[in-house]
């Protein structure tokens, strides 16, 4: 057994210590937010925080887990009082067949707990490594720009930035 | 009075010395062009722009989202920060003021249009090798760019470096003016290789360790040197491959930055490769051709490559063998998608097989990544993913696993010195 935290809540997973960490998730925790899409580490739909920075859940074996802290999309309020990136993503209309969403805000979620005020090209050099296939990036930065808004900061435009 | 003449004389004395110091470093500003915007053949410009990839000019003449060749990138060395140049032709703060005679004489000589010494970061002392037709054409391509506005922000060199007519000594030690002359006891591809590798290409600037006073060891010519956190390997009978180099595969791996015989190019290499890529196809070749000559005989590659030992792994490094099977496997085993590709066992690259894990652990915590827009290998970075001790467990493991060589003594403080370095 291997005691795994996600979301703040302890948990022991029967599972072989090279489990990926995506496998355990969706096959034992039945948190189903993240995605497999390439197993590869290409496409950033299994993207999930461990202790606060991105990783991808699909290339990340449970044994180097440890004491680390994981979080899911599960962590980021309800379908009643979703937190702030999920309801820019909705109020956006960020989603096309939604498959890689999960990953996207995770990925974007570590941006804005470290950094309210991201430029333009920081938030678009954070987000590259998590592709949509469906190809709505524009929206995705729109959601994550006004995410930012929401919470009291904003994405700075570049121009601005080299004032 | 003997104090006073034994004053005097010395005083004199430093007078001469300042004097003839000044004599050798004083150089000419050459008159400002007063019509930046002269006229190029095209066949010329498009032959510059094959050898500015080369070179890689751009690599070191622009800064991190700034644009090509206006320069401000800053190059750490011992000797304090020095910023790259702007090499646009802007007039004023770029070369657009800059006669052909003027360029030539920075890339033989290292002195710049108004007549200041240029710093040994800027490696004219490969430079001077490179032919006339050659400095035209890059000075044709050069002139031809879009101007941009932006001056370099100014150096940060500690005492006594900044003061430039001290390099008038560096060059009388160290710079060998002028084209090299042909071997001719080997062919016109080998020369013309050696003359792009040893010139235009720069090759020993990463790979050729360096003296105190940071010039090359000719003494000890591409003996592998460490340069940006990455050791770049040697490139002679010392060549740590263990499979022989050869013009092809070379080609190959310049030309794409992957040999399936070997591994994928990272670290500063891989901007290198990206570079050649867009070069001319026969110098790349011909690049290759000297190159494998200089390593033909490197006793590593003699033998049979090893055996991946994956079951003595495993029992030495139970902890990493996991790690490798959920990380790793999934692109590095045998029989892996990736594997089925045609791509290169971890056995063939050379980081393994170096005395130093140092280049394995930087792989690891960074990827590969070619930049937004370009293809190439590609490695997801697993800095955020491990813990030290994960990364070092595992760096060991494959050092088991994939060579026959004795364990890295110092895996952890490698690891350490990595992770300062910073990964991004």
């Amino acid at each position: 057994m291997i005691t795994l935290t996600v979301n703040g809540v302890s948990h022991q997973v029967d599972a072989t210590p090279d489990t990926p960490l995506l496998y355990a998730l969706r096959n034992d925790l039945a948190l189903n937010g993240a995605k497999f899409g390439c197993g590869l580490g290409q496409c950033g739909a299994c993207t999930v925080l461990v202790d606060d920075k991105p990783a991808f859940s699909c290339l990340l074996p449970i044994a180097a887990l440890a004491e680390r802290k994981v979080r899911t999309i599960e962590s980021l309020g309800t379908r009643e009082k979703p937190g702030a990136l999920p309801a820019a993503f909705e109020a956006e209309q960020a989603a096309q067949c939604g498959y890689c969403i999960a990953g996207m805000i995770m990925r974007a979620q570590a941006l804005l707990e470290r950094n309210i005020r991201p430029t333009e090209a920081e938030l678009r050099a954070h987000m590259a490594p998590n592709l949509c296939r469906c190809g709505t990036h524009m929206r995705i930065l729109r959601a994550v720009r006004r995410a930012a808004t929401a919470m009291g900061g904003g994405v700075r435009n570049d121009a601005e930035d080299a004032l | 009075m003997i104090k006073r003449t034994l004053l005097l004389g010395s005083a004199i004395g430093l007078a001469a010395v300042l004097l003839a110091a000044f004599a050798v470093s004083w150089q000419p500003a050459w008159p400002a062009l007063a019509n930046p915007s002269a006229t190029f053949d095209p066949a010329i410009v498009a032959r510059g722009e094959k050898l500015a990839h080369l070179g890689n000019c751009a690599g070191c003449h622009t800064a991190q989202g700034g644009r090509p060749f206006a320069g401000g990138r800053p190059l750490e060395t011992p000797f304090g920060t020095v910023f790259t140049t702007n090499i646009t032709p802007d007039p004023e703060t770029g070369i657009g003021r800059w006669s052909r005679k003027a360029f030539v004489r920075a890339l033989r000589e290292g002195v710049a249009r108004n007549g200041d010494l240029l710093y040994p970061a800027f490696p004219y002392d490969h430079f001077t090798h490179a032919s006339d037709p050659d400095i035209d054409a890059l000075y044709a391509f050069l002139m031809t760019r879009p101007a941009v506005q932006a001056r370099a922000p100014v150096n940060r060199l500690k005492e006594p470096f900044g003061f430039r007519p001290l390099l008038a000594g560096w060059n009388l030690l160290f710079l060998h003016k002028g084209p090299l002359a042909d071997d001719p006891g080997q062919s016109t591809e080998w020369n013309r290789g050696r003359a792009l590798a040893e010139g235009l290409a720069h090759c020993g600037g990463c790979h050729t360790p360096r003296n105190e006073l940071g010039a090359e060891r000719s003494d000890h010519a591409y003996d592998g040197a460490w340069i940006e956190g990455w050791y770049a390997p040697p490139l002679n009978i010392n060549s740590p491959a263990v499979r022989p180099w050869t013009a092809e595969d070379l080609f190959a791996y310049l030309r794409t930055g992957l040999s399936a015989t070997h591994a994928a190019a990272a670290g500063p290499m891989g901007s290198v490769t990206r570079g050649l890529a867009q070069a001319s196809e026969d110098d790349v070749r011909a690049i290759a051709v000297y190159f494998a000559s200089l390593m033909a005989h490197a006793p590593a590659a003699q033998g049979p490559p090893p055996a991946d030992k994956g079951n003595v792994a495993d029992a030495a490094h139970p902890e990493a063998a996991a790690l490798f099977a959920g990380a790793c496997a999934i692109c590095h085993a045998a029989g892996a998608p990736m594997m089925q590709e045609g791509r290169p066992s971890l056995a063939w690259g050379t980081p393994l097989h170096e005395d130093t894990p140092n280049d394995t652990i930087q792989i690891i915590v960074q990827g590969l990544a070619p930049p937004a827009g370009r293809s190439g290998p590609t490695m997801p970075a697993y800095g955020d993913s491990f813990s030290d001790r994960q990364l070092a467990d595992i760096t060991a493991y494959l050092r088991a696993r994939y060579t026959d060589k004795p364990p890295w003594p110092d895996v952890p403080e490698a690891v350490a010195q990595v992770r300062k370095g910073g990964s991004e």
